[in-house]
């Protein structure tokens, strides 16, 4: 299977909106016939790092490359950035607001789901800056 | 226990997926907090919550969870409505609280969305 790749706009506080890339890769991999487990635990890391750029961060791109043995997933978006990401990786560790927190977000736990969830997690982060997310699925012995 | 067995306990009634209230749930969550639900399985499991927001359908879609129950006779927004039908997800609403919702659901020998009891 040759590479797919797919993008998607993220734009910052569009609460409406947000989780809709998540939704069409998680019905497009279905189609493909992904494994059920391995398409959840996709959806999951896309949804809440789609769900952090709308709360927290800029504009943003929900990215995702499928391979026949692995899907990378990268989110990224125009700041403001993390200042201590071992801070953000903590559970419960949240700043979000009362606003979101009325949503049923800011728990504390987008970034240690998305961690669980993928099979590698890299952060990268600008403070005043930018944040790229980029996670790694195996497709075969994977969690 | 099917669907309409559920709406039965918890006195509840359908905003939508009345036609397919035979599908089977095994598992409840209760949870006004997302991640909670992103964070445990649901296959087969029914989300019992207070929050009528947009978020709470798309959360079941990407957590796989069968349907979603309004505690305290909240009512969602019909543009909530229709996400949930696009998605398949029946929605519904009892008068019960959270508490006692997922009292009489424990009692009735659902798990938690982990299969615990």
């Amino acid at each position: 299977m040759s590479s797919l790749k797919k993008s998607f706009n993220i734009r910052s506080r569009d609460f409406i909106h947000a989780g809709e890339a998540s939704i069409t890769v998680q019905q497009l991999l279905k189609q493909m016939r992904i494994d059920p487990a391995l398409i959840r635990r996709i959806a999951i890391c896309g949804y809440e790092g789609e769900m952090n750029v709308v709360m927290h961060g800029g504009d943003g791109l929900y990215r995702v490359e499928i391979n026949s043995d692995r899907i990378v997933l990268e989110i990224s978006d125009q700041g403001p950035g993390i200042p201590d990401i071992a801070k953000a990786m903590e559970k419960g560790f949240s700043t979000a607001s009362d606003e979101h927190r009325e949503m049923g977000f800011g728990a504390g736990m987008g970034l240690p789901n998305m961690d669980k969830n993928a099979d590698e997690m890299f952060i990268e982060s600008v403070p005043g800056s930018r944040t790229r997310v980029r996670m790694l699925f195996l497709c075969k012995g994977t969690k | 226990m099917e669907l309409s067995k559920l709406a039965e306990i918890l006195e509840a009634s359908f905003f939508n997926g009345k036609d397919r209230s035979d599908i089977e749930i095994d598992r409840a969550g209760a949870s006004d907090l997302m991640s909670d639900i992103l964070a445990a399985l649901s296959e087969r499991g029914v989300l019992l919550t207070g929050l009528t927001t947009i978020q709470a359908v798309k959360t079941a879609v990407i957590s796989g969870v069968t349907a979603i129950v309004f505690v305290r006779n909240k009512k969602p927004d019909p543009d909530v409505v229709a996400l949930a039908e696009m998605h398949g997800i029946p929605l519904l609403s009892t008068p019960c609280s959270m508490f006692v919702s997922c009292g009489r659901l424990f009692d009735a020998g659902l798990t938690g969305l982990d299969g615990a009891r």
